[in-house]
């Protein structure tokens, strides 16, 4: 087929405005979808994969225009589209967010979508042969024997019968129903068909039978997929490549293989490592992601993983144990948001013990609870860190902030690191892997960076 | 009170039923199991296999009527089923307590999260309100919940789902249960936050020496953590042992297939279960597993569910073909039992 992708995303953005008051003032953005880029080949299985609100789904409501990207491109050459050059204005003919009401229906015939939910994506007073054969209705083909040819031949190819196109949603069980679903979105003939969790609501025999059924069909239909997922399972089973995103930026992209076997981002790293491996005998997978994703309406600078990175980066000078620098920051951000909540520590450890409570047992006790340990190897950083537990000891947390902030450094948070290479269409986003850090860290091969426009 | 020889919890002959419009619906139909002090035991089965019905009976959180539980449950000996209401409340939630799947749903939005454990603690034990909420903060603590004295104000919706699920355990834990009693209490979660919340588990499980009963479909998290397995179908136990048995020798066929279900690194795997659960008003006259059975054979479709059968020390199937008088071999289609016991879970060669 020719070179061109079927569909690349070009720095995709989906803000939502927050408003306040009754005049609906904007006093800040949520950056669900902030600026992603990845390609779809033809009939390859393309996985995104991420945390609740990382922004995958609105990142596919986005690309199919049921919610209007605020940015970027989405350059579709399916439907015959496909060989199209770029204007001289530098706009494309194919982008989607672009495309007026006629093109849009016309797209939308090439582009199909399944949802999470099997039971409430079917209306429970239409014959599953009607919900499946609207799409056709709805682009025009009036031919009521043709249509009921149509859906009979595509019930049969998901493995239901042809007689069950007069029966009702609520007479199917929740993989039935997702089979139909898989039906009515294959009525079209799609290019690509969007899977938004398809199997998360379903138990695990079906589950492998859902995934099964999405492989042959592919196949059998010549389809690209986007399938989005939580599921790093699922995501290994059935996709070819995969992309990693986290709070609204893709954090890694590459075959399903590279990925799985070789993690670059110390997140999809993270990621991996806390799927439960169904092997007794495997010991856990080690790393411990702690906290929670940070809102999507104040990211962290630079690197958006930075507050919760295993791996984040030291200051040139300093050469600690990565867990008691990973302490020192998560101290230096508690300190920052003024919850560093001294009060309460003395109030517990006056509970468990009869005697009074010293300023140090509060220190050691703060050390303990952010993993640091008593004596930080490295003279600068130990002094710095007595003086803010002085500080904070003695209630000024403020000044404590303010010690943390200038001494406990990190590159990641200065710099938004850019994609890097790593082969094969192996790309992740970290400055561990910029091409001047990879010597002194010894942390594999490194890259070289994709450059913008590429 | 306590008798030293009687496991944990002992639970025999379990059968819950419901009156409904359709006729009587037995959601869990005599089933057996114990859980020891200090070990895991996972309840594994697809959803509408009678995981939830069963945990639930054990306290009685099933109100009867609608609900009909018969059987015996022996907590440290003592027959919760026959005790009475007043009694009963003096261990659930305190000595037994529960943890649920959905945080969202079990919290009351209406109150802080404080003032739920403090609630829970109040109820079960006559404490000053100043001593509670110290109890309470100290608990939030030992979740892991950072600055827990803030915490303690805050409403949940002011909580991610994660840190609600660790202010629901906290909230279990006030009495220093004996027995913990999870369902699914990580499947609503991201499975960063999964790996938090079973480490935690973990952790505490060790700390205060509970017997944990587990209740989830996911295979990996029972390979994590379970010390023994209950593998329900359809109401039915259809195999029980160790959780090395019986992921490396799964005995009965439905295991079998559930663990084929898994998919492996490389990407393959052999297929669902075909067919869907049987009609719970009107279940199979057999064996509950024999229409989806590819090893079903006459004596399997008769007789109601099979006897259990020692396949191994400790493991035991309620399969027909592990009678004295079959012959076990049909079920060996390049089987798992041939694998070397370290072999882990693989797909049969296609």
């Amino acid at each position: 087929m020719s070179e061109e992708p079927l569909m690349s995303v070009r720095d995709l953005e989906k803000h939502y405005p927050i408003t306040e008051g009754l005049f609906r003032r904007q006093v800040g953005v949520t950056r669900a979808v902030d600026g992603i880029s990845f390609e779809v080949e033809r009939g390859e299985t393309l996985g995104l994969v991420g945390e609740s609100g990382c922004g995958k789904s609105t990142a596919a409501s986005s690309i199919v225009r049921l919610e209007e990207p605020t940015g970027g491109e989405v350059i579709f050459n399916g439907n015959g589209r496909g060989g199209a050059t770029r204007n001289a204005d530098g706009t494309h003919p194919n982008d989607v967010t672009r495309f007026d009401d006629r093109e849009l229906e016309a797209f939308r015939r090439g582009v199909q979508m399944v949802f999470q939910d099997p039971s409430s994506s079917f209306d429970p007073r239409m014959t599953i042969g009607d919900a499946i054969a609207e799409p056709l209705r709805v682009q025009g083909m009036d031919d009521r024997d043709r249509r009921r040819a149509i859906v009979e031949d595509l019930l049969d190819r998901v493995g239901l019968s042809a007689s069950d196109a007069d029966r009702y949603p609520h007479e199917f069980s929740g993989g039935q129903k997702q089979r139909i679903a898989l039906a009515r979105a294959l009525v079209l003939n799609p290019d690509l068909v969007i899977a938004d969790e398809p199997v998360s609501a379903l138990d695990v025999s079906i589950k492998a039978e859902i995934l099964g059924l999405l492989d042959e069909l592919q196949s059998a239909f010549d389809l690209s997929l986007l399938l989005i997922s939580h599921d790093m399972s699922v995501i290994r089973e059935v996709c070819d490549r995969v992309a990693v995103m986290y709070l609204g930026e893709i954090v890694e992209i590459g075959p399903v293989s590279r990925v799985f076997s070789d993690p670059k981002h110390p997140y999809t790293e993270a990621l991996l490592s806390s799927i439960p491996t169904p092997d007794p005998r495997a010991s856990p997978g080690g790393i411990e992601l702690e906290g929670t994703v940070p809102s999507p309406s104040d990211p962290p600078s630079g690197c958006r993983f930075h507050t919760r990175c295993h791996r984040v980066i030291q200051p040139a000078e300093l050469d600690i144990d990565q867990s008691a620098w990973r302490g020192l920051l998560n101290l230096r951000a508690t300190a920052e948001s003024g919850a560093v909540d001294v009060a309460g520590i003395r109030e517990r450890l006056a509970a468990d013990s009869e005697t009074d409570v010293t300023d140090a047992a509060v220190k050691a006790r703060i050390r303990a609870d952010f993993d640091i340990p008593s004596e930080v190897a490295s003279e600068t950083a130990e002094r710095t860190l007595s003086r803010g537990l002085d500080q904070i000891v003695n209630g000024e947390f403020e000044a404590a902030a303010d010690t943390f902030s200038e001494a406990f450094t990190t590159p990641c948070e200065e710099t938004a690191p850019e994609r890097i290479e790593h082969g094969s269409g192996h790309e992740s986003a970290c400055l561990l892997h910029e091409p001047d850090r990879t010597s002194d860290d010894g942390e594999g091969a490194g890259g070289r960076r994709v450059s913008a426009d590429e | 009170m306590t008798d030293d020889a009687s496991p944990l919890l002992a639970v025999e002959g379990l059968t819950t039923a419901f009156d409904t419009d359709e006729g009587e619906l037995v959601a869990v139909d005599g089933i057996d199991f114990t859980v020891e002090a200090g070990e895991t035991v996972c309840l594994v089965g697809e959803s509408g296999s009678g995981k939830t019905v069963a945990t639930e009976s054990i306290t009685r959180l099933i109100g009867s009527p609608p609900g009909r539980i018969e059987g015996s449950v022996r907590y440290r000996g003592r027959d919760l089923l026959e005790m009475p209401e007043p009694e009963l409340r003096t261990i659930r939630g305190y000595d037994i307590a529960h943890v649920f799947q959905n945080p969202q749903e079990a919290m009351n939005h209406c109150y802080t999260v404080g003032w739920q454990i403090v609630e829970a603690l109040q109820i079960h034990e006559d404490v000053p309100d100043a001593e509670a909420r110290g109890r309470a903060i100290d608990l939030l603590d030992r979740v892991g919940i950072a600055n827990p004295s803030a915490r303690f104000e805050e409403y949940p919706h002011q909580l991610s789902g994660g840190q609600k699920q660790r202010a629901m355990i906290a909230m279990a834990l006030v009495g220093d249960p004996d027995l913990l009693i999870a369902d699914e209490p990580t499947t609503a979660l991201d499975v960063t936050v999964q790996a938090q919340i079973l480490s935690l588990l973990d952790e505490l499980q060790s700390e205060f020496d509970m017997g944990v009963l587990f209740v989830t479909h996911d295979l990996g998290v029972v390979a994590q953590i379970a010390d023994r397995i209950v593998v329900m179908y359809a109401g039915k136990v259809m195999e029980r042992g160790d959780v090395l048995d019986i992921f490396e020798r799964p005995a009965h066929p439905y295991t079998r297939r559930l663990l084929e279900c898994i998919p492996e690194v490389g990407g393959s795997r052999k297929g669902g279960i075909p067919g869907t659960l049987p009609d719970p008003h009107d279940p199979p006259a057999g064996c509950r597993f024999a229409p989806r059975c590819s090893h079903a054979v006459e004596a399997c479709r008769t007789g109601g569910q099979p006897a259990e059968h020692a396949v191994n020390p400790g493991q035991h199937a309620s399969c027909v073909h592990y009678r004295s008088d079959m012959d076990r071999s049909v079920l060996r289609d390049g089987s798992r039992e041939e694998q070397p016991a370290a072999g882990g879970v693989s797909p049969e060669d296609e």
